[in-house]
């Protein structure tokens, strides 16, 4: 009999994109409260770069990165050259990433804005200063769950082969 | 008597010097949250410290202080231009202002800012003056408060170290 040995859960990692260098040194630091692996970038079209969707004109074509896997996006919203709702709407756009959780950041408390947001799909607007309370409504959307009911599935097969 | 290891004052003349230090520290704080100078985001700032992140604040405050005057300079520079008013960039780098120190907890900055805001909305060029004044001044309150403070709490950290040699010390 075989040595059943546990899958290693590697870390949920979040890619934090905001252009002020102080908030990302702060968002930085309330993810990695919560033990998240912590990607931080100061542009929408690096975050882009980084999660693999190169945009070519008009033409948006996807590469996956396969050292990459992000669980959650959190993005500012008011950023030179493309928004956080730019953003968003992009990776909704994707159908490789589109179901990637995205949370928007902003100073600006404007209902037409935060409706704009939620309605592209976006999980929540949180209003900045961002606090450990926030970043606390993120469990939900980085629960291991799906991960989880992968392998136990993995681990049946493995078990039923074993058994004939 | 005992001695502290390196400097070789009394223990206990160390102890109260540590308590004291501590009482100057709260003292200032409560005097800074009561002008209204900081709010409870500051506190939330030495939340995040811990022994992982044990420079957490100063190196927050660091970065607040070399954004900060790179955007006054940048403000003093628009509004002394007599050709042009580029009310844009001055909304820009008055927006980055009022966000960074709302990141921090600077409360009273962040509220000159938004005035500051207004002013330029309104295109009253005198009122952005006077505003850039009262915002140059403030600033320089708010960082001699917090350098105050970083001594203070220097100066109690070293005291824990004399006494305490090789324990690892949370700030």
């Amino acid at each position: 009999m075989g040595v059943i040995v546990e899958p290693v859960p590697h870390p949920l990692h979040v890619l934090a994109v905001d252009d002020s260098n102080l908030d990302r040194k702060l968002i930085e630091r309330l993810l990695k409260t919560f033990s998240y692996h912590v990607t931080a970038v100061d542009s929408g079209s690096k975050a882009l770069e980084f999660l693999g969707l190169q945009d070519v004109d008009k033409f948006s074509s996807f590469s996956p990165n396969p050292e990459v896997e992000v669980n959650l996006i959190i993005t500012d919203y008011c950023m030179p050259g493309m928004t956080g709702y730019e953003l968003l709407r992009k990776i909704k756009e994707s159908t490789s990433l589109k179901d990637i959780p995205v949370v928007i950041m902003s100073s600006d408390n404007i209902p037409t804005r935060i409706n704009r947001c939620l309605e592209e799909g976006a999980k929540e607007y949180f209003l900045k200063p961002v606090r450990l309370s926030d970043v606390d409504k993120l469990k939900p959307y980085l629960s291991n769950n799906k991960r989880a009911s992968t392998d136990e599935e993995e681990f049946v097969l493995n078990d039923k082969s074993r058994a004939r | 008597m005992l001695k502290g290891a390196k400097t070789g004052v009394p223990l206990w003349l160390l102890g109260f010097g540590a308590v004291r230090l501590r009482t100057d520290m709260n003292r200032l704080l409560s005097l800074l949250f009561h002008q209204g100078v900081l709010d409870e985001q500051f506190l939330q700032l030495q939340q995040l410290q811990d022994q992982s992140s044990p420079n957490f604040v100063s190196e927050v405050i660091t970065i607040y202080f070399h954004e900060s005057e790179k955007q006054l300079r940048n403000l003093r520079h628009l509004l002394l231009d007599r050709e042009m008013w580029d009310y844009v960039k001055l909304g820009i780098h008055l927006n980055q202002l009022m966000g960074s120190s709302s990141s921090i907890g600077a409360k009273r900055v962040r509220n000159i800012c938004a005035a500051f805001r207004g002013a330029v909305e309104q295109n009253n060029r005198s009122a952005c003056m006077r505003a850039l004044e009262v915002l140059e001044h403030e600033y320089c309150y708010l960082k001699n408060k917090l350098h105050e403070l970083f001594q203070i709490e220097q100066q109690r950290v070293l005291g824990d170290a004399v006494r305490y040699p090789g324990v690892v010390h949370q700030q």
